[in-house]
């Protein structure tokens, strides 16, 4: 038998093109590409959600250019078209709904990671995401009759007489109104923010806890030296993410903010969101121009999520990673 | 060092050749003590003793860029228990995962040089589902499928092939009775296979292997997750398979590869530092590798 | 001792109390953010139970101001929806998801991954739009077809991620086992992998239901409405959520009612869909 000639660099370069895989069952290749099909057609659904987005609004688009988004005027009878109202609506009651459920989600989150009791924590974590099964258009019902005449009567006049200096507290109490609006937003955001916080949280490795509970540390200072500071971007992503749902939010928030496209420093005015003109006015808009003005809406809408969306998973991934490698 | 793996090779196939006429009266243990002369000799012995089952030829396995077997050429005699012992880490498990293209199942895995089984090149240009119904695997943790029933799991490798055995029934009760657990599952055969204890369900996955009809049975440390009763089962039943089954057992045990084996190859960093008869390389090993390791100098 | 107590500053005593104080504040939270959900239940019993009579389930709805009706065909146009997302979004989803974790780990299976991820926090609204332009322009109607292309999209990327997730917890011993039978790998991922993930797969399809049939917004404009049965798919349909909006915002007595009666019938649904998947995880995990 001849021996073969072989060069030294003989087993690694000679050896990728006898990959042993071209004689495979061609089951398993089948099976391989059916599966990359479908799995296409989550990136084909996006982009044809970008493209047919682009499309129904291009009308709006070529009219208006970037006035659109500055200019206050919304008249379909005239044809005048400008966003700047839902934008203005949707960005406050969207704020608002943070500036409540942060410091709330925060505290579920803290709470259920690291101080309750361990029979408390399932149930307690499960009551807490029973809040997100709930669907939109039931909070929207139940702020109609139950929420809406709670902030007439209670809470609207109780912050014009302690707050009402402030230009954001008065006028009259409607009940329906971005005050209203906010909090209904932030009882549904709630469960994202405190269950992504909680995952968050849990990632930290025990031994950072450990390290500062060994120094003498109560379980405050532990939570605020030791976990807090490692999962801060995480929490971040998580704000991120509910925000990212407040924006988008529809049902509820189109039933209790009052739908008027006006801009008013008092909360407890009406107002309206890009989601709610949209609900409201796609199926009542006749004129081209005007659906497209309401699909240009829902275009920025897309674009505002989607980008808010890869941010808090961005920083979400970091904190994992982090998580990851420190275990 | 290098005289004791490489240059070996190359002298291999002639002198295995020759060593099976003209040398084949003389006793193994006449061989020289080391050196090349002494692995060939190991050769001799098992080409002597019958035909190879199945054959390794310069065999070379990576993981990316990293090379795990190191150009291996080792014959697996028919209807014997082949131990493939060596220190964690030495290839041995990739070895064997070669022999029935489990190898390239691992993502980056890759391997060149040949693989032969019955003569015939395997390693590449065939279907490896093919080889794998011919070489069937035991692992090293037993691993029955969760979703299925112990008689399912039985029939599991025939059924997933879209096979209908002609007498399930009888066929369940021949394949467990061959690993000696039918009488203690016969009356629970619609249980479920996780509710078996370790052993139990390691010989639930011989059976499972068995009811496929390989002809030969790897066995990738098979005894390890196992306690030291269980462990004495398989190892009985490796016993009465060996009459019907060419088997190959990867162990890092060394008195289970001396207990259950007619051959023993003992690799160190991927190479083949030695390979004879069981009984021979145990008493008297010719290697000063193989010596410290199966005294327990190293490993 | 010393040392500690000046990393963390203050006398013992403040630091206990600020710890209890942050503690009381963590749980009141806690209890602030379930008071709605008790609320919301509440109210949904009460006026829910006061609506709901045999009519709702089996008559159409009546014309403004007359009293009666029901809600029949809004329930059974609500699982028609389902039926249809589950339909369109599951296989390619499972499919999609079985990509992820056999293949998923050169670029396109991360820009797979990615863009699921995205598409998850896309407003169901703008879906709306999405399929609205994509079917109802071009097939000139509103339909059930529409509506329910509209909820299988949004249940798409969860199906996907469920089912990687889920495949990834299969131990890989499981899929040696099968190939070392001679099973071909498709086989194996199909009848081993698959099928042992399916009950935790199955429970994340059904939170995916859950959350697609209270969904509103994205079949407003595409399955639209319909206030008598529907014929065919290629209809407007009634669903419980829209019927339950536009009731909600009349001004009639009689509607908020039956709005009432529908949002419980519609909770109950959802809810006992995310009990349901939750006691089965449960169960799973101890077995």
């Amino acid at each position: 038998m001849a021996q073969p000639v072989q060069s030294p660099s003989v087993p690694v370069s000679r050896a990728p093109s006898k990959r042993a895989r071209g004689e495979g069952n061609v089951g398993d290749a089948v099976f391989r590409w059916l599966t990359a099909a479908f799995a296409a057609t989550v990136v084909v659904t996006l982009l044809a959600m970008a493209a047919e987005m682009v499309g129904a609004s291009w009308l709006s688009i070529r009219e208006f250019g970037a006035e659109f988004i500055v200019s206050r005027d919304w008249n379909p009878v005239t044809e005048e078209f400008g966003a700047l109202p839902f934008i203005y609506g949707t960005v406050v009651s969207s704020l608002l709904a943070l500036a409540i459920s942060v410091p709330i989600s925060f505290g579920v989150a803290i709470f259920l990671s690291e101080m309750a009791p361990d029979w408390l924590r399932n149930p307690l974590g499960f009551l807490v995401e029973l809040l997100a099964a709930v669907p939109s258009v039931v909070y929207g019902l139940w702020g109609i009759f139950a929420l809406a005449p709670w902030m007439r009567d209670t809470v609207e006049p109780a912050l014009r007489e302690h707050l009402g200096f402030l230009p954001f507290f008065q006028g009259p109490n409607q009940g329906y109104g971005m005050l209203t609006g906010g909090v209904v937003l932030a009882i549904m955001i709630t469960p994202t923010i405190s269950s992504v916080s909680r995952e968050v949280l849990r990632v930290v490795p025990r031994t950072f806890r450990e390290a500062a509970l060994g120094l003498g540390a109560t379980r405050w200072e532990t939570i605020a030296t030791a976990v807090i500071p490692v999962a801060r971007s995480g929490l971040v992503g998580a704000v991120i993410l509910g925000l990212g749902r407040a924006l988008g939010e529809t049902m509820a928030i189109t039933m209790l903010i009052g739908n008027r496209p006006e801009i008013d420093v008092s909360l407890f005015a009406p107002a309206y969101t890009m989601a709610s003109v949209i609900a409201n006015e796609f199926t009542e808009a006749t004129e081209d121009l005007y659906l497209a003005a309401l699909a240009e809406i829902g275009l920025l809408l897309f674009l505002v999520t989607v980008l808010l969306n890869v941010l808090a998973r961005l920083l979400v991934w970091r904190v994992q990673a982090q998580g990851g490698a420190a275990t | 060092m290098d005289l004791v793996g490489r240059p070996a090779d190359a002298g291999r196939v002639a002198f295995e050749r020759e060593a099976s006429s003209s040398r084949a009266p003389s006793a193994p243990f006449a061989g020289a003590p080391n050196g090349e002369h002494a692995q060939s000799d190991a050769d001799a012995v098992a080409s002597r003793a019958q035909t190879s089952k199945m054959r390794t030829e310069e065999l070379r396995a990576f993981f990316g860029r990293s090379e795990v077997i190191r150009g291996i050429t080792l014959p697996i005699p028919e209807k014997k228990v082949t131990a493939i012992i060596g220190p964690s880490g030495c290839g041995k498990s990739t070895f064997i995962r070669c022999l029935n293209r489990m190898h390239e199942v691992v993502p980056g895995a890759r391997s060149t040089g040949k693989v032969l089984l019955d003569g015939q090149e395997i390693s590449r240009g065939v279907d490896p589902v093919r080889i794998r119904r011919r070489v069937g695997m035991v692992f090293q943790k037993p691993n029955p499928f969760p979703t299925m029933s112990i008689r399912d799991n039985v029939l599991a490798g025939l059924r997933l092939n879209g096979l209908r055995p002609k007498d399930p029934a009888s066929l369940v009760e021949s394949a467990l009775r061959r690993v000696a657990l039918w009488d203690e599952v016969k009356d629970g055969l619609g249980r479920s296979g996780l509710s078996l204890s370790g052993g139990q369900q390691q010989r639930l996955c011989i059976a499972r292997t068995l009811a496929t009809e390989p002809e030969v049975i790897l066995m990738d440390e098979p005894c390890s997750a196992l306690d030291p009763i269980a462990t004495a089962r398989v190892e009985e039943l490796i016993h009465e398979l060996q009459s019907s089954y060419t088997i190959v057992i990867v162990t890092h045990n060394m008195q289970q590869a001396a207990r259950v084996s007619d051959y023993t190859a003992f690799f160190y960093m991927g190479e083949l530092i030695e390979h004879g008869r069981t009984d021979a390389m145990f008493t008297r090993p010719r290697q000063q590798k193989t010596e410290d390791y199966i005294t327990g100098r190293f490993g | 001792m010393t040392e500690v107590v000046e990393r963390f500053g203050g006398s013992v005593r403040v630091r206990v109390l600020k710890d209890r104080l942050v503690r009381g504040a963590c749980a009141g939270a806690a209890l602030v953010a379930l008071v709605p959900l008790f609320s919301v239940l509440y109210y949904l019993t009460v006026r829910g139970l006061a609506g709901l009579d045999a009519a709702f389930f089996t008559e159409l709805p009546k014309p403004v101001g007359e009293e009666g009706g029901g809600m029949a065909n809004a329930i059974v146009g609500s699982l028609q929806l389902v039926g249809l997302a589950c339909l369109f979004g599951i296989p390619p989803g499972v499919l999609a998801g079985i990509y992820l974790a056999e293949f998923g780990n050169g670029a396109f299976g991360r820009v797979v991954r990615f863009c699921a991820d995205v598409m998850s926090g896309v407003p169901s609204i703008t879906i709306g739009i999405f399929v609205y332009a994509l079917v109802v322009l071009r097939t000139k109607q509103f339909s059930a077809f529409a509506g329910g292309l509209a909820l299988a999209v949004i249940m798409l990327p969860t199906v996907t991620r469920t089912t990687e997730e889920l495949l990834k917890l299969v131990p890989e011993a499981l899929r040696e086992a099968a190939l070392g039978l001679g099973v071909p790998k498709w086989r194996a991922t199909l009848r081993i992998m698959l099928r042992t993930a399916a009950p935790g797969i199955a429970t994340g399809i059904m939170l995916a239901v859950a959350r697609v049939a209270g969904e509103t917004a994205p079949l407003l404009f595409t399955a639209f409405g319909n206030r008598f049965w529907s014929r065919g798919l290629d209809e407007p349909v009634a669903s419980l959520p829209v019927q339950i909006y536009t009731y909600a915002v009349s001004p009639y007595e009689e509607w908020h009612r039956q709005a009432w009666a529908a949002a419980l019938v519609l909770v109950g649904l959802v809810l006992s869909l995310n009990i349901l998947a939750r006691v089965l995880v449960r169960h799973r995990v101890r077995t």
